[in-house]
Order: C-alpha cells, then sequence, then structure tokens
C-alpha cells in the first residue's frame, strides 16, 4: 500500500498536481483510519490530503481512476488487491462467468438501467459491452479512444439516446416546451454517464493489460492555464474561458495587496487626532495618507488575421478584465489596415458580443486580407499617433509574420519614440522566431522587451509585470533621429 | 456526543437529522477532521452550505460555535485579543492614590481583557467548532497569525502568559476563492471542495427546508437550477436561492413551471440583469 501511494503521489506530481511531502504524510496517516475496502472511502480521503485545489481534481480523478482500478469479482484476486465488493448487480449478469447475453438484450439492459438510473447495473452493463465489443487484444498497441469508438458504435449510441428521450418524456406526461427542453438535457447527461462509463472500463483494461504508469502517461492533460493559445481547440476554448475570470480576479487581488504594502503617504493628521481618541487625547498610533497608485494607459494592438484571432482573442479579453489597473485602456486590430475597437469594448458589455460584433465589424481588411504589418503601423502611426504621449504604454500582440512586404519598421521606431514602454507579445515559441516571413527581430530593435506569450500563465505574467511598471522620469534616445547629439534628457 | 462521529456513514447519518443533506464526500471529510484533528479548509462557490456545515456539525457534536468572520483589514486585535484601552485609562485616573505597581497588576488582568473569537476558542473548557468564514478575504498578515494559532493552539499574551487549549477545536475554515490562499495553510488543512448539488440531491434539500413543497415542484426546480447553471453566467444561482425560489413559488401558489413563471420570478433566482436576459434568451431557444 504504502508503495502504490508513493507511486500515486509521484504521477499527482507529475500531472502537475503540487503534493508536498507533509501532505503525502498526512496522507499515508489518513488510510490508516478509512476502511480500505471502501472505494469512495479511500478516494475521498486523498482527494481531502492530497488535493488543495479545484483546479486539480480533475487530473486526480484520472490518476486515481489508473492507479486504483477495480478488480473484477471473477478474476484472481492479487495479495494487495484493493477491492470493492462485486456490485449487487454484477451477480446477475455474470451468471456463468462468461457474457451471456447477445447484442440486443445487452442494448435492452443498458437502456433500463439509464432509465431508472440504477447506477451498478449501468456499470455491469458497460463491463459486459467492453468484453463483448471492444475487441481489446492485450499487447496491442492502440489507444483506448479507439476501443471506445468501436464499442459505442456498435451499440448504435444515438438510437439509444433517442429510446431514452421519448421514455423520460413518457414518463412525465404533458410536457410544454422549456421542460422537453429539459428533459432531453437530462437525458443527454445520462448517456455522457454511460460513455464514461465504458471509457473508465476500457481504462482498467488497459491498465491490466500495460501497467500502471504506461497508461498514466498517455492520459495526462496540461492544466488549462499551460494550454497554447494558438492551437487550442474548441474544447480548450471553453475551458479556457472559465478561467479566465478567476486569474484575472486573482491577478487583480495580487496587485491591489502590492500597492497597499507599496510606500506609505504622509501623516494624516486628522485621522490620527481622531484615531487618538480612543486613547484619551494621546495619539498612540499614527494614520498616513493613500498613495494614489500609478496607473499606466495602454494603447493595445493586436493582429487579428487568420491563426492569431484566438491569440488575439484572449489578450483582449484579458487586458479588459484588469481593466481597472488602467487609466485609460483603448484596443485597435489590424490584419493589414488597422481599426479602433475601444467602444466595442466598453465595461459592462458581453465579451463574446463585443468580439463577434468585431469581427464582422471591424474595417481592418485593405488590399487583400492578409497581414500587412508595415501598412497597419504606418496606419496607426498616422492616424493615432499623435494621442500617443510618455504616459502611454504601447502593446502589439502578433507573430510578425509580413508575407514578405516591406516591414516600414520607421514607423514603429515613430511609435516608439513617443510612448513610454512599447511591448511586443509573441505566441510563437522563440526559435520560430525570424523563420520564413517573421520580421521579429526588425521590430524587436525599436521595443522595450519582446515576450513570448504562449498561454494564459505567460499572459498573466506579462499583464502583471505592465501594471506595476514604475514610470520612467527619463526618456531614452530616440530611435528615428540620426544626429545622437540632438537627443534630449526629458520630453516637454 | 462525540461517538456520534463513529463512521463516515454515522456522520452522514446525523447531519441528516439535523436538516443538512451532505453527500459522500462531505461525510467523508467531516469524519476525518474528527479523526485526524485536522482543520478543514471549505471551498466553494457563495451559498452552497460551507457556513451551513460548520453549523449542523456544531449541532451534531453539541459542541459550542464560535465563528470569526474575516474581512479584509482584520487584524490581530478584533481576531484575538486587545486590551480594553478605555476601561485602563478610566481605572487608572480613578485611582490616583495608589502607586503603579499595583494599578498595573490589576489593569493587566482579566478583567480588562477583551477575547476576541480565536482566543475565546483556545480558552473555552468545552470542546468548541471554531468558525473561520470567508478567509480568503484577510491579509496575509492576518493570515500568518492564524497560522500560528491553528499549528499550535495556544497563544502568548505578553502580560498574562502563555494560554494552551486544553480541548482541540474542530476548525473549519471556509473561502469563496476570491485569492490564492498561502501554501502553507493550505497544507495544515483537509481541503473540501463542494460544488453545487446534483438534482436528485438539490430536490432532496429543497423538499427538507422549504416544508409543502410537493415533489414534482422540487424536481422542477431543481432541473431548472442545473441547466442555468450549465449557461455561462456571471454568478450562478446557488442552493440558497433556489430555496429561495421554491419559498416564493410556494407562496405564490404555483404547481408547475413554465416559461412565463420563469420570466416572472427569476430575479430570485439571478441578480444580475446581464444574467437574467441571456438566461431568459437560452431557454427561449
Amino acid at each position: 500500500m504504502l508503495g502504490l501511494l508513493s507511486a500515486f503521489v509521484e504521477e499527482l506530481r507529475q500531472v502537475g498536481v503540487p503534493v508536498s511531502m507533509v501532505e503525502s504524510i498526512d496522507a499515508m496517516n489518513a488510510v490508516q483510519h478509512i476502511d480500505l475496502g471502501d472505494r469512495t472511502a479511500l478516494k475521498e480521503t486523498l482527494r481531502a490530503t492530497l488535493v488543495k485545489n479545484a483546479r486539480h481534481e480533475s487530473a486526480f480523478d484520472t490518476a486515481f481512476e489508473v492507479f486504483f482500478a477495480t478488480r473484477r469479482p471473477d478474476l484472481p484476486a492479487t495479495t494487495d488487491s484493493r477491492d470493492s465488493e462485486p456490485a449487487p448487480g454484477d451477480q446477475a449478469m455474470q451468471g456463468s462467468g462468461g457474457g451471456g447475453m447477445d447484442l440486443d438484450e445487452l442494448i435492452e439492459a443498458l437502456y433500463e438501467a439509464m432509465r431508472s438510473q440504477d447506477f451498478s447495473a449501468l456499470r455491469s452493463a458497460a463491463r459486459q459491452a467492453v468484453d463483448d465489443l471492444a475487441g481489446i487484444e492485450p499487447g496491442r498497441p492502440v489507444g483506448g479512444t479507439y476501443y471506445l469508438y468501436r464499442t459505442l458504435r456498435q451499440l448504435d449510441v444515438d438510437a439509444l439516446t433517442e429510446r431514452l428521450i421519448e421514455a423520460m418524456l413518457g414518463e412525465e406526461g404533458e410536457l410544454d416546451e422549456l421542460n422537453r427542453r429539459l428533459v432531453t438535457e437530462e437525458a443527454g447527461l445520462r448517456i455522457e454517464r454511460l460513455r464514461e462509463e465504458i471509457k473508465e472500463e476500457i481504462r482498467r483494461r488497459l491498465v491490466e493489460d500495460r501497467g500502471h504508469e504506461a497508461v498514466a502517461r498517455t492520459l495526462r492533460q496540461p492544466l488549462v492555464e499551460e494550454i497554447d493559445l494558438m492551437h487550442a481547440t474548441r474544447t480548450d476554448l471553453h475551458n479556457l474561458e472559465q478561467v479566465i475570470e478567476p486569474l484575472t480576479r486573482k491577478l487583480a487581488a495580487r496587485l491591489a495587496q502590492r500597492r497597499r504594502m507599496a510606500a506609505r503617504g504622509r501623516l494624516d493628521f486628522r485621522k490620527t487626532m481622531r484615531t487618538s481618541l480612543a486613547t484619551g487625547g494621546v495619539p498612540i498610533e499614527p494614520k498616513f495618507r493613500h498613495v494614489r497608485p500609478h496607473r499606466p494607459e495602454l494603447f493595445l494592438l493586436c493582429d487579428i488575421s487568420g491563426s492569431m484571432a484566438t491569440f488575439a482573442r484572449f489578450t483582449l479579453q484579458f487586458t479588459y478584465a484588469m481593466g481597472t489597473q488602467f487609466s485609460k485602456l483603448r484596443a485597435f486590430v489590424f490584419v493589414d489596415a488597422v481599426d479602433e475597437v475601444t467602444d466595442h469594448l466598453k465595461p459592462g458589455i458581453d465579451f463574446r458580443d463585443a468580439l463577434l460584433r468585431i469581427t464582422t465589424e471591424a474595417d481592418v481588411v485593405w488590399l487583400d486580407g492578409h497581414s500587412d504589418y508595415g501598412h497597419a503601423l504606418e496606419q496607426f502611426s498616422a492616424r493615432y499617433g499623435r494621442e500617443i504621449t510618455p504616459r502611454s504604454t504601447v502593446i502589439i500582440a502578433g507573430d510578425a509574420r509580413n508575407n514578405y512586404r516591406d516591414a516600414r519598421e520607421r514607423y514603429l521606431a515613430e511609435i516608439a519614440d513617443n510612448c513610454q514602454s512599447l511591448y511586443w507579445l509573441n505566441p510563437e515559441p522563440k526559435a520560430y522566431w525570424d523563420s520564413g516571413d517573421s520580421v521579429m527581430s526588425r521590430y524587436a530593435r525599436f521595443c522595450d522587451e519582446v515576450f513570448e506569450v504562449r498561454n494564459l500563465r505567460q499572459l498573466e505574467t506579462f499583464v502583471e509585470r505592465v501594471a506595476t511598471q514604475p514610470r520612467r522620469a527619463v526618456r531614452r534616445r530616440r530611435y528615428s533621429s540620426t544626429d545622437p547629439a540632438s537627443v534630449p534628457m526629458f520630453r516637454p | 456526543m462525540e461517538s456520534v462521529l463513529s463512521s463516515p456513514k454515522a456522520v452522514a447519518d446525523a447531519l441528516r437529522s439535523v436538516d443538512y443533506l451532505p453527500d459522500d464526500r462531505i461525510a467523508q471529510v467531516a469524519y476525518l477532521a474528527q479523526t485526524l484533528g485536522k482543520p478543514v479548509l471549505v471551498e466553494g462557490p457563495a451559498g452552497v452550505g460551507k457556513t451551513e456545515l460548520a453549523k449542523a456539525l456544531a449541532k451534531i457534536t453539541g459542541r459550542r460555535l464560535i465563528r470569526l468572520q474575516c474581512y479584509e483589514g482584520l487584524d490581530e486585535s478584533r481576531a484575538l485579543y486587545e486590551w480594553n484601552y478605555k476601561k485602563q485609562l478610566l481605572r487608572i485616573q480613578a485611582d490616583q492614590d495608589h502607586d503603579w505597581t499595583e494599578i498595573e497588576g490589576d489593569i493587566f488582568s482579566e478583567d480588562f481583557l477583551l477575547a476576541r473569537p480565536l482566543l475565546e476558542a483556545i480558552r473555552s473548557t468545552e470542546p468548541v467548532v471554531l468558525l473561520v468564514d470567508e478567509i480568503d478575504r484577510v491579509e496575509m498578515e492576518t493570515e500568518a497569525l492564524l497560522l500560528e494559532v491553528l499549528s499550535d493552539f495556544q497563544v502568548s499574551i505578553p502580560e498574562l502568559g502563555t494560554v494552551t487549549a486544553s480541548t482541540r477545536p474542530m476548525v473549519i475554515l471556509t473561502s469563496n476563492n476570491t485569492r490564492e490562499l498561502s501554501e502553507a495553510l493550505k497544507r495544515r488543512c483537509l481541503f473540501l471542495h463542494v460544488a453545487y448539488p446534483t438534482p436528485e440531491r438539490e430536490a432532496e434539500i429543497l423538499r427538507a427546508r422549504v416544508p409543502g413543497l410537493a415533489e414534482h415542484l422540487a424536481k422542477e426546480i431543481a432541473r431548472v437550477a442545473r441547466s442555468i447553471r450549465d449557461m455561462d453566467l456571471k454568478k450562478a444561482p446557488s442552493v440558497s436561492e433556489t430555496i429561495d425560489w421554491a419559498m416564493t413559488l410556494l407562496a405564490l401558489g404555483i404547481d408547475h413551471i413554465d416559461r412565463d413563471v420563469i420570466a416572472d420570478t427569476v430575479h430570485v433566482l439571478l441578480k444580475y440583469q446581464n444574467d437574467i436576459e441571456r438566461a431568459m434568451k437560452e431557454l427561449s431557444d
């Protein structure tokens, strides 16, 4: 048990669930107080001692299913078995120890189990289904998804869903549209449950075949904050959306705390005297004024062509969620022309609607809809360059892939001269910068810093950095001036 | 009374008897908390029964509940103890004749000590349940103080000496997850994430909390609540809001939910105008 628990803790660490030594000792202590045969008790005990963050729960669940898979009742038990009692439905199902049902009977059994929400019967039927239909052969180098697909296809899940919906609606009697819809949703969830049971059974079989570590490795999924934004799938996007709000909230809390820790202001005499009343007019505790925090002005310029759209979306969303950290926030999007979208993104709006309107209405296509950074920068400098002041921070988010067009860096140089700081966010890995049509280094010369931002975590680090940058008093050198002697120290 | 917590099942039954319906996870962690003597960090969205759990546990174990409600700016004087300056000053002024050593012994005595919840929990001679509510709203310094108290259950007051707890309080910390708690604190505690209940369990909760609620109506309410929670809203309805909604429907004499009923009463469930609009739109599709 000790060995298994250690391996389990190790697996959790591999997946990104931080388990400290103290916590693993706690877990080992805790399991001594529970009935090891009770799988639920074991799972919840381990969860309570090892997982201290709700975001890590799904990773924990997966790892637990792999490491503490249930043994089949008819297989020979090993010396350190962690059996759960065979479910009552099992006995009926197993019969003479071999699957005695044909396909129709099996489908009927599954349907019945889902309709009556009998979970133990559902589990046994799922096991039977995997036995008969998945065709798992030991030693075959095939992934679990293949077996899942085979099983579900033969079960004809769509027909099953239809039948289930019919039955559940029938049970309720006359229903209006709303309740029909709700019942349909619920039927969908029960089918999901069936899928999960089958998946779990397949996983269990694979573990028996290949061993814990091998299967665990294939099932590892990165944490949501570490998903590569450029290659996010639809489910990833959905998960990312869920995570943005808590992330920005926590970042805002951290920034607020930092401001509070910062230097105190001058003595606030009135408050001090008022507080001294509690101590008989003797001022024991001095009170200070609050320092007003320095909030930068932000100009955010995002490339929204093709592959960059997702990245731009999250950059915009994240920055807007942190809107209170900036005194002025103006957003622009471009492909080969620039358009301002600040009005689309006012606070209190629904972000997804706003994004939809931006993608349909923004006037960002000039010639042919392929990125032209040079032209976009020229337009930006011409139209909005005057509004960039020494208090402004300009952030450009893009991959700098210019389709072999003219880079026109001098416009970037102009922007760099006028603003306080210029940052570039590039979602591509550093190794790809300057490959092909990427002109990153030509632009990088004028930037204060170029960041590789591939996932939400790096985006969060960057936004924190921008929000806390100190105000710079001294102007750096002018890029567009050729005569070094004419470089002014301060801008008037 | 303590034998009530002899197994997770016993805990679950006892909680049910005081109208708190737990699931397996809650029962298991409550049992572990008692057996291992570790504090429990209960995390979850607002209104799912975190504070209620502490109250229910106090009821079933027969312990007194001491509550420390946390807020930003909570400091040692409000959490641990404070000397009653005003009373001390008055005492000094009232007694001009005696010399300092006599007065000193007097003003730094029990009468002049204001014991706040943490000290009260430590000094208590009978077993208590200490509920530290919304600990995520508290600043770093107070969290550090809490950590110190939770690890040793002893406090040193310079003028009075060290106070050690005679019985170990059962500590429950609740958090709404608005900020990350420190690793050290999380390490010390058992972790319990309370999510929204399943429709079956929610219907049970509704029937327990709203007497007179018909079974089919409870089911319908739970179903609608689940559907709304799956939508992408700013603030999903919590269990306390569903209970309020059930009471509203009962008071209005409504027996069956359809779209019009929801349109009329959705403001009990959802508290943001954007959310209400989106929910109604999605339910109409």
